[in-house]
């Protein structure tokens, strides 16, 4: 921190920064430094770099490119483990957190259920990818115990862990709780005299539902699941541990890229990190505007 | 009302099973190293492979360098926003959420490209700066949570006459920082070092070890173990922890 502003006596009238105000900018330095070095120009030289080619000129092709069948694939494949996992993640997310929070359970269940998201949601890379293959691997504890008791071969009707349902139910583990820690003040916002009152005027839960819960709810429900989705998008450790590269997600197809060029053009790999900046900022940027419509009724 | 409970039971026990079950398969593989019978072995090679030593060594220290590294950062950063520059803080705001906006993946990309061995600044170029450059990106991955962490301590004490009655006695700016205002949110940058910790020491199982079961689990009680502190520490300053991959 530098030393900005002499300390002033107490006698003085005005406050001591006032008549400083022009160097206090100095104290944010160090913060727009360390942001500049390892936020804003790495990213933007990416940028810049997808607009580039090889040459160092100004070109569209490498955003042109991305369009070719196995790019345009991998990105496909992403958005649809992002939003299968996103929308899977929001729906079983909401029911536990509006469950612990309205369900009347004992009171100890919405702190383990909020610490334990906490944990959940941080739980995810080459971990996870373990704990999913030893539970529904082809050996796996719950796939035996399923041939064991029932004689039933869940890989025998098409299920594959390593395959995009195998992922996308992966990616839950790290979704569903992100999404209790998202939700719980919304819901904590939904008041109980809403609920009493649509009652007494005679509202069946489902109208309830239909007219007050989900329009007050909508913005923060939708906003979150955005938020999951750009979550699960630029995931790659998970990925990569379950699947190495048999499913070519863009995270996976970028890995390979930043390894060894793989897709011998280094400006389309510079591209590629684009379009993803490009969808995870756009599903952000849409949930902190829903997430300002929602906190008008939320209080 | 009764068969509402019902129902809330019903999900929390669906819970309880999705995210039971896999801690529960990996316990349980991690047992059967030996053909047959369930032991304890896999845990016994782990922690007696010096490897494991080292790494869990290695990314402790890197943890807390960062933890060091982004308090340092952070901790001004937050209290001169908050007492100076109120104006500055959507930008500063801004900034500190981009690291979940930006894949990480990307952010390495562009770290890469940057600080590579034949740049102006060849961060990747030795072992030892190649750890700076592993370092700052963890404080990259971990700044939106120490700063929102920090931010809402700061919100919660009187910065303004905390600073006034510290240079009243004639305190310097560092002796402001380090013994006014750095004990007063101390809890807040607690819950955040043990976050950046979780974040840091979950990275820990290296290639050469992916291979041993008991390590998820091990990494799963560590991480475990540090959301438990914050929830001891952050008492009373809920909605800190989320996280984002």
């Amino acid at each position: 921190m530098a030393e900005v502003a002499p300390a002033t006596g107490p006698s003085s009238a005005a406050p001591p920064w006032v008549s400083e105000v022009s160097w206090a900018w100095v104290g944010v330095v160090p913060f727009f430094v360390f942001a500049l070095m390892f936020l804003i120009l790495p990213t933007g030289l990416l940028v810049v770099g997808g607009f580039q080619d090889k040459g160092g000129h100004f070109t569209l092709r490498n955003l042109l490119d991305l369009f070719q069948p196995t790019i345009l694939n991998s990105y496909l494949i992403s958005i649809k483990v992002s939003a299968a996992s996103a929308i899977g993640g929001a729906l079983v997310g909401f029911a536990l957190a509006y469950a612990a929070i309205t369900g009347g359970l004992p009171r100890w269940v919405r702190p383990t259920l909020m610490t334990f998201s906490g944990v959940a949601s941080n739980f995810a890379g080459v971990p996870l990818a373990f704990a999913f293959l030893a539970t529904l691997g082809r050996t796996g504890l719950v796939t035996a115990l399923l041939v064991h008791v029932f004689g039933f071969n869940i890989y025998s009707i098409g299920f594959n862990l390593l395959s995009f349902s195998g992922l996308t139910l992966t990616y839950m583990y790290f979704q569903i709780p992100l999404m209790v820690l998202i939700m719980a003040p919304a819901i904590d916002g939904l008041r109980r005299e809403w609920r009493e009152a649509s009652a007494s005027l005679g509202a069946s839960t489902w109208e309830y539902w239909r007219y007050i819960a989900l329009p007050v709810l909508w913005p923060p429900l939708l906003g979150a699941t955005l938020l999951l989705f750009a979550n699960a998008f630029g995931a790659v450790a998970t990925a990569y541990a379950l699947t190495g590269s048999s499913l070519n997600i863009v995270t996976i197809v970028l890995y390979a890229q930043i390894r060894g060029d793989v897709l011998h053009n280094q400006n389309l790999g510079y591209a590629l990190a684009l379009g993803m900046i490009l969808i995870t900022g756009l599903s952000n940027a849409a949930y902190i505007w829903l997430r300002g419509r929602g906190e008008r009724w939320l209080r | 009302m009764k068969p509402r409970r019902l129902g809330a039971w019903l999900v929390i026990v669906f819970g309880v099973l999705y995210f039971f079950v896999p801690l529960l398969g990996t316990f349980e593989f991690s047992l059967r190293l030996l053909r047959g019978v369930y032991s304890v072995a896999a845990y016994r090679i782990v922690l007696a492979d010096p490897r494991f030593a080292a790494t869990v060594t290695y990314s402790t220290v890197l943890a807390l360098a960062t933890i060091v590294m982004g308090v340092a950062l952070v901790v001004p950063t937050a209290y001169w926003i908050q007492l100076r520059l109120p104006r500055m803080r959507p930008v500063v705001e801004f900034i500190t959420l981009l690291p979940l906006v930006i894949p990480a993946i990307v952010l390495v990309f562009g770290y890469l490209r940057i600080y590579n061995s034949s740049s102006a600044l060849p961060l990747t170029g030795s072992a030892r700066t190649t750890d700076l450059l592993l370092m700052f990106s963890y404080v990259t991955l971990a700044l939106p949570y120490m700063y929102r962490a920090v931010d809402n301590g700061l919100r919660a004490i009187d910065v303004r006459t905390l600073t006034e009655a510290a240079q009243s006695l004639g305190a310097g700016w560092s002796t402001i920082l380090l013994r006014v205002i750095l004990p007063n949110v101390r809890v807040a940058v607690l819950s955040g070092a043990f976050l950046t910790f979780a974040i840091v020491i979950g990275e820990f199982t290296m290639a050469s070890l992916l291979d041993r079961p008991a390590l998820s689990i091990i990494s799963f009680a560590i991480t475990w173990a540090c959301m438990g502190f914050i929830q001891v520490f952050g008492r009373g300053a809920p909605g800190q922890v989320a996280g984002a991959h």
